[in-house]
């Protein structure tokens, strides 16, 4: 089954090219460490899920490229090219001229229904090379304008065109000190259309990646490509192909569809954190050996510690004990559910009980359906064991509570506000959205 | 990509705006080896097929033929403008680009807006449309020009206007040279104050320059290369001052080091949206980001470095140093104190090789942020955010409650000529408050004692209730700043967030 890919903005389209560029060249590695059948299986589904094989001895990645200024596009599609080993079909990007200057309301309302017949034909070409379509995989941020309000707009329009395909959106959240001025504004717009159109949004944030980078990779001077390899290496750990429990002995062909069932379980709660063990440079990793117990333990303590990585993770935190008390305690993750992504050596028989623990869980699912594993034994980018966690909890709540913070306090002093009201956003506009969004907070902190 | 247009007016703006293409070829020459008319070439430059005259069609791709600035020259006088076209740059312009008369505006701002802008109206409209039309996607027009005169102040302001009027949707970016106090124009603060009304009605950004900074920057680098406190010899092209070719000594043409300042800052700002960069940083970004409300569009721009030492290692200290001084006077193109005043939003446009760790941590030490201490643990690479480091550093920026982060953020990977990097820092800043009390001051000096009021009102079209119109507008302004300054020292109280029922 394969995945459509939208990259929208600036964003979008260095983070897709580092997508692809890492899938490409994990499946041409040779540190699989696996049989050649599971290799050999395993390469052939990433390639239906995300390349299409035309004439060309190079896969074509599945993915439509939409900016609204042409700078980013011609350099991802020549840096793709450039690598010899895959490329974007040379009719599937879609650009303008002018960008949409960081505003939201251009974005949405003036480049959206501006373009939207143009973007939804190369969307739906690429829909209709695929045999089976497992759904579609837009990646952007939220800070700017045109990943975020035609991100929006795309999204509602996917989600019409297509009623039946599962849609996950990709989102960056932007650095806590300021990258847009009006970055909050952007960011409550985006979630709130988005919760109404998309199936759920798995979260990245540069902060957190940023520190990843800092303390876990050892680089010096950070640059976003390295922050986009990073990302692209996460995504890599969940999209790559997997057994799954409802797969049969085969890789998965549904893997959106299994995301969401397993995550999901209520329309209220869509926000998914991601966090991915171990990270180190390329060059540690010869000289590094992991155990699983070892692997999950720490990936445990991140989830209920809320740790961004394995480094510095606050030990003292626990579950609450099994005695209800109306006190939790402090700093605890509570879960909704979670998946658990396994790749390498010796996975199956790694123990994932302690993931099971109904202590870590609000009571509304069993702890058999609020938790999930997928494997494979396919070692994953040259770790001889990676784990991943997609995690619907609260996590992400401390950033988001922050975000709209902050955007309330901008927008009760009514700053900007005629900037977006040029383009059709008025007050009522955003005091719906800041609704939507108080309202999913509120959700996740009375878990 | 998009296209802008530069319409030069008066004796400042086309003196500036001759060293601003000087030095706009210089950096394109520098960049584009090939000789082929790219992207970044065609936001100021058409490329025109000139071997059947200067009527040629423009050539959009292919070799360079012959590159035309999209610029409109005007000017009341004919002294500037021919010397400009007597000069190096006499190919990019073409005869249909400029407006001239003989006997100048006589340091009359009505002569220039009323009189001037009412005889030429139709022929600038018309070139205008001209220019225009070669552009694919024009964005932005770029407006020079000075306040304390006749023609660069009414005439350009005029045109300012009719830019409004005509081209609604693209954005009007205006360089203002500012008088000093001692300016020997005795008008021009009623020339300014008339200009000031014009501005904040029709003007989406507007970045206030003043010479004597200019001066004092010049004089800085002067005083820097002649005293040999430099151990190495600095880089002759690197020096803001600097022009094109040889290395002119500042003594011959002083105006022109100050000009190529201001051309630099033009080059700059523009930089992001001609070359590629991880984070772009579009003109139209900058209105979206800088201007919280529309008549608070006034930008205090500060340029880093100044120049370059010939020795090519750069360690990261001398990239924080960069910051630094971007907030610090010396680098500033207005007498302003940032910061001590309140910013509400400030832009960094960084060119060259450096990354969004080098940002981010600088951005982090420019706030005195808390946090800095924990993203940032005790490394060697990292000691000037280390805790012990951060006790002697200066105190914060104060930016209004509502924008704490209040950082707009670009990179563009190429840097400007002879730098390996550089840094321009647009705020939002309250500072400009002082400059235009001031301003209002010398205009209230003379306006009480009615001094030299009949020329203008003699004027056809001229009022006593322009003038009271022009500082009232002034006066509002100045109310605006006044009114966010008083928040700055009051106790910070968030207001309460939606309630949601459970």
């Amino acid at each position: 089954m394969s995945i459509v890919t939208v990259q929208l903005g600036q964003c979008g389209n260095q983070i897709g090219q580092e997508v692809f560029s890492a899938l490409c060249s994990d499946i041409r590695g040779t540190h699989g460490l696996c049989s050649k059948k599971e290799n050999g299986s395993y390469q052939d589904c990433c390639k239906e899920r995300f390349f299409c094989e035309e004439e060309s001895a190079v896969p074509v990645a599945r993915a439509v490229l939409v900016d609204m200024e042409p700078k980013v596009i011609s350099q991802t599609l020549s840096m793709a090219a450039r690598s010899g080993h895959w490329k974007y079909s040379s009719q599937s990007h879609f650009c303008q001229k002018q960008g949409s200057g960081n505003n939201w309301a251009n974005g949405y309302s003036v480049h959206g229904p501006r373009h939207k017949e143009a973007i939804m034909n190369l969307v739906q070409k690429e829909a209709e090379k695929c045999d089976r379509l497992g759904g579609f995989f837009t990646i952007m941020s939220m800070a700017g304008g045109t990943g975020s309000g035609l991100g929006a707009f795309v999204t509602q329009c996917l989600r019409d065109a297509f009623p039946t395909s599962f849609i996950l959106n990709h989102v960056v959240w932007p650095y806590g000190t300021g990258e847009v001025i009006v970055q909050n504004y952007n960011s409550v717009l985006t979630l709130s259309h988005l919760y109404h159109s998309s199936d759920a949004l798995l979260v990245h944030e540069n902060d957190v990646i940023h520190k990843i980078c800092a303390q876990l990779m050892n680089i010096k001077q950070i640059s976003f490509r390295d922050v986009n390899q990073v990302i692209a290496h996460q995504l890599g750990s969940v999209f790559q192909p997997t057994h799954t429990a409802g797969g049969g002995s085969g890789y998965s062909r549904n893997p959106l569809g299994e995301l969401m069932e397993s995550l999901v379980p209520h329309p209220e709660f869509r926000m998914l954190g991601l966090r991915n063990i171990p990270q180190m440079p390329e060059s540690s990793l010869p000289y590094s050996t992991f155990s699983w117990p070892g692997l999950i333990k720490h990936l445990r303590q991140m989830l209920i510690a809320n740790a961004q990585m394995e480094e510095g993770i606050d030990w003292q935190v626990r579950p609450p004990s099994s005695i209800p008390s109306t006190n939790k305690p402090l700093h605890f993750n509570t879960s909704i559910a979670n998946l658990v992504i396994l790749r390498g050596k010796d996975v199956h028989g790694v123990d994932l009980g302690s993931f099971q623990d109904p202590s870590l869980y609000t009571s509304w699912l069993n702890p058999q359906d609020a938790f999930n594993a997928w494997k494979t034994p396919r070692a994953f980018n040259k770790y001889e064991k990676s784990a991943a966690l997609v995690s619907n909890s609260q996590f992400l709540l401390k950033p988001l509570d922050s975000i709209v913070g902050k955007a309330w306090n901008m927008f009760a002093s009514k700053a900007y506000l005629h900037q977006y009201a040029k383009f059709g956003i008025q007050e009522e506009d955003f005091l719906d959205c800041f609704t939507t969004l108080e309202q999913v907070i509120s959700s996740y902190t009375n878990l | 990509m998009t296209q802008s247009v530069v319409v030069q007016v008066g004796q400042c703006g086309n003196q500036v705006g001759c060293r601003f293409w000087d030095l706009a070829l210089r950096e394109h020459a520098a960049v584009n080896k090939k000789g082929i008319y790219d992207e970044a070439l065609s936001s100021f430059f058409r490329n025109v097929d000139t071997r059947s005259g200067n009527n040629g069609p423009d050539i959009y791709k292919g070799k360079i033929c012959s590159l035309k600035a999209r610029a409109l020259l005007i000017d009341m006088e004919e002294g500037v403008v021919n010397e400009i076209l007597q000069g190096p740059l006499k190919d990019v312009f073409d005869s249909k680009q400029l407006i001239t008369d003989v006997s100048g505006s006589g340091n009359n701002w009505a002569v220039g807006h009323k009189i001037y802008g009412c005889q030429y109206r139709e022929n600038i409209v018309e070139k205008l449309r001209k220019t225009a039309e070669h552009c694919d996607c024009l964005q932005c027009f770029f407006i020079i020009h000075s306040m304390g005169g006749g023609t660069g102040s009414g005439l350009g302001t005029f045109v300012l206007n009719l830019l409004e009027e005509e081209f609604p949707e693209v954005y009007r970016f205006v360089t203002s040279v500012y008088p000093s106090g001692e300016d020997d124009v005795i008008t021009s603060p009623y020339n300014s104050v008339l200009a000031m009304k014009e501005l904040n009605e029709h003007a989406d950004c507007v970045l206030p320059i003043e010479n004597e900074s200019l001066l004092e920057i010049v004089n800085k680098i002067h005083q820097m290369i002649n005293s040999g406190k430099l151990g190495s010899t600095v880089k002759q092209n690197s020096l803001v001052t600097s022009s094109a070719g040889s290395a002119k000594t500042l003594q011959e043409k002083p105006f022109d080091a100050m000009n190529n300042i201001v051309a630099n800052l033009l080059l700059n700002l523009t930089s992001s949206a001609r070359f590629e960069g991880s984070l772009n940083m579009d003109l139209n970004e900058i209105s979206m980001n800088l201007v919280p409300f529309p008549r608070l569009h006034y930008l205090v721009s500060s340029l880093t470095p100044l120049y370059t030492l010939a020795d090519v290692n750069v360690p990261s200290r001398r990239l924080d140093q960069m910051f630094s001084d971007a907030f610090s006077r010396d680098h500033q193109l207005i007498q302003a104190d940032p910061k001590h005043s309140l910013y509400l939003a400030c832009a960094l446009l960084v060119r060259g090789n450096v990354q969004v760790s080098d940002l981010r941590r600088n951005i982090e030490r420019l706030t005195d942020c808390p946090h800095a201490v924990l993203i940032y643990p005790f490394t060697k690479s990292q000691s000037a955010s280390s805790p012990f480091y951060r006790n002697r550093l200066k105190p914060s920026l104060h930016f209004v409650s509502w924008n704490q982060e209040g950082w707009k953020t670009g990179l563009c990977s190429v840097p400007p000529v002879g730098h390996s990097h550089s840094l321009l820092a647009l705020a939002n800043n309250t500072c400009v408050k002082p400059t235009f009390i001031e301003l209002k001051d010398r205009f209230m000096k003379l306006y009480k004692k009615k001094a030299h009021l009949h020329h203008y009102l003699q004027i056809d079209g001229m009022e006593q209730s322009c003038f009271s119109e022009a500082v009232s507008s002034l006066s509002d302004l100045i109310e605006e700043y006044n009114e966010l300054d008083a928040t700055k020292c009051g106790p910070r109280i968030d207001p309460s967030r939606l309630k949601i029922a459970i």
